[in-house]
């Protein structure tokens, strides 16, 4: 039974991956398939997917560095108001920034070294309160299927989108609770459907793992709130989760939100949004979404110039974060009434077309 | 197993790669830094992608659509999302020519 569907807008199709859409789209050769790319020099693209440790180290120390800034002031300054700006800035942090460290070392193109990507994106995982083997998996299938409808594990606004949901997950208030079921669920040794659709066999058993370890450091705080006798733990470890999530929500939801599902060409199902420097370093070069899904092995710091590289190709970037939300809650609100509704990208003229191929094999 | 002429030597840059068609079938022939040749099947294990758009990373290939891992050298699979590895053929240089053994394809 679904706890949240008084919450929900019935929908004409059904978004999870052991329904029918996902039989739908393996028959129509959405599974699996080959995508368009602009193309681009081959010399200008092996450059841009050169990794650096030294780029990803600075900007790792940056961050953590201003976390352990943030959380010490917040610590100090517990009980009076002043503690307060502290606590929204290492919630940002930590409950938004993390989110872009943890996608980006998914790929493990931020650094060079394997290693490091590896130990980032554990605890960025940790810290979005994500299962890393299971969301590493969840990740593939998004850039394998990007958004289609019954293959996708990670479509965030669905038509119509769940917008009480969505919006109640500002704070974290659904998505929270959510996750900390999910991590539950897998460190007593179960998988949802959808999990078991994209998770391979032979990793369930790191799955479950990796949720007893969460589960034991969520578990280990609370114990510290009540022996302390106080929320400043929490503050520190998983509520950030919650109170500072909201920046990648008006960032992420960008990302998608209101564009075309089961098209093969993701400058059509993406959105590319300019922003300031600030922002680009807490959200990592990932408002270059379409850049991103088109050439995954190239780092975050190398997005700008893919950007250029391709731009002649794509649709007209959002020129601000506000100028994309100008775009995208008049079609989502339509969607509402109307969910075959969406935004059609226009592509410039003399754009590079997909041509018409046979789907890839099946995973 | 016939040994095929498969590019001029030039065709493939220093730390890149080239992929090859052969009888219905894709390869990629590697070149190292340190100019050894390489040849493994071209396409990835997990979702059947083209590796030759990757990137060479020393010995390892990095297929361009998951970023799994492979070693040029063994087809061994070296990390997720990939876990069956590549066939491997042999390489050798004759006279400015990338010469490869495949099976007969």
């Amino acid at each position: 039974m679904d706890i949240l569907a008084p919450l929900k807008f019935p929908s004409p199709r059904n978004y999870s991956l052991g329904g029918p859409e996902n039989a739908r789209a393996q028959e129509r050769g959405l599974a699996n398939a080959e995508w368009y790319q602009t193309p681009v020099d081959r010399k200008l693209l092996k450059e841009l997917m050169q990794r650096s440790d030294g780029r990803a180290l600075r900007d790792t120390a940056i961050w953590l560095g201003l976390l352990a800034l943030c959380g010490a002031a917040g610590i100090a300054l517990w009980g009076s108001w002043w503690a307060a700006p502290f606590f929204v800035f290492y919630g940002v942090l930590y409950g938004s920034a993390a989110d872009s460290r943890w996608h980006e070392c998914s790929h493990r193109t931020a650094f060079k070294t394997v290693w490091m990507n590896d130990v980032v994106y554990e605890i960025a995982s940790f810290m979005m309160m994500r299962n890393s083997v299971v969301w590493r998996w969840s990740h593939t299938r998004h850039h394998s299927d990007t958004i289609i409808i019954g293959r996708d594990p990670e479509i965030s606004a669905m038509r119509p989108p769940q917008l009480i949901i969505i919006g109640l997950n500002f704070f974290g208030l659904i998505a929270v609770p959510q996750a900390l079921a999910d991590l539950a669920r897998q460190a007593a040794g179960h998988l949802s459907a959808d999990e078991a659709d994209y998770v391979p066999e032979e990793e369930r058993a790191r799955v479950y793992f990796t949720a007893r370890v969460h589960m034991a450091i969520y578990g280990a705080t609370l114990v510290a709130c009540v022996a302390w006798g106080s929320i400043l733990p929490g503050m520190l470890i998983g509520l950030p989760r919650a109170y500072g999530v909201w920046l990648l929500m008006i960032l992420g939801l960008t990302q998608h939100a209101g564009l075309a599902d089961d098209v093969l060409d993701h400058r059509l199902n993406s959105r590319t949004v300019l922003m300031s420097a600030p922002l680009r370093f807490l959200y990592s070069n990932m408002n270059y979404h379409v850049e991103h899904h088109m050439y995954p092995l190239v780092p975050y710091y190398a997005l700008p110039r893919l950007h250029e590289a391709v731009r002649h190709d794509c649709p007209q970037p959002a020129p601000s974060v506000w100028s994309a939300w100008r775009e995208i809650l008049p079609a989502v609100f339509r969607q509402l009434s109307d969910p075959s509704h969406f935004i059609r990208k226009q592509l410039p003229p003399g754009a590079g077309r997909l041509p018409a191929r046979a789907p890839a094999a099946e995973e | 197993m016939a040994w095929i002429d498969a590019m001029p030597v030039s065709a493939v840059d220093t730390d890149d790669m080239c992929r090859f068609d052969h009888g219905g079938t894709t390869f990629v022939i590697y070149r190292t830094s340190s100019n050894e040749f390489y040849c493994t099947e071209g396409l990835c294990t997990h979702q059947r992608v083209h590796l030759s758009g990757g990137l060479l990373l020393d010995y390892e290939v990095e297929c361009p659509k998951h970023n799994g891992r492979f070693d040029i050298r063994t087809g061994q699979a070296k990390c997720r999302p990939v876990s069956l590895p590549l066939k491997t053929y042999p390489v050798r240089v004759e006279n400015g020519r990338v010469v490869i053994d495949l099976p007969d394809v």
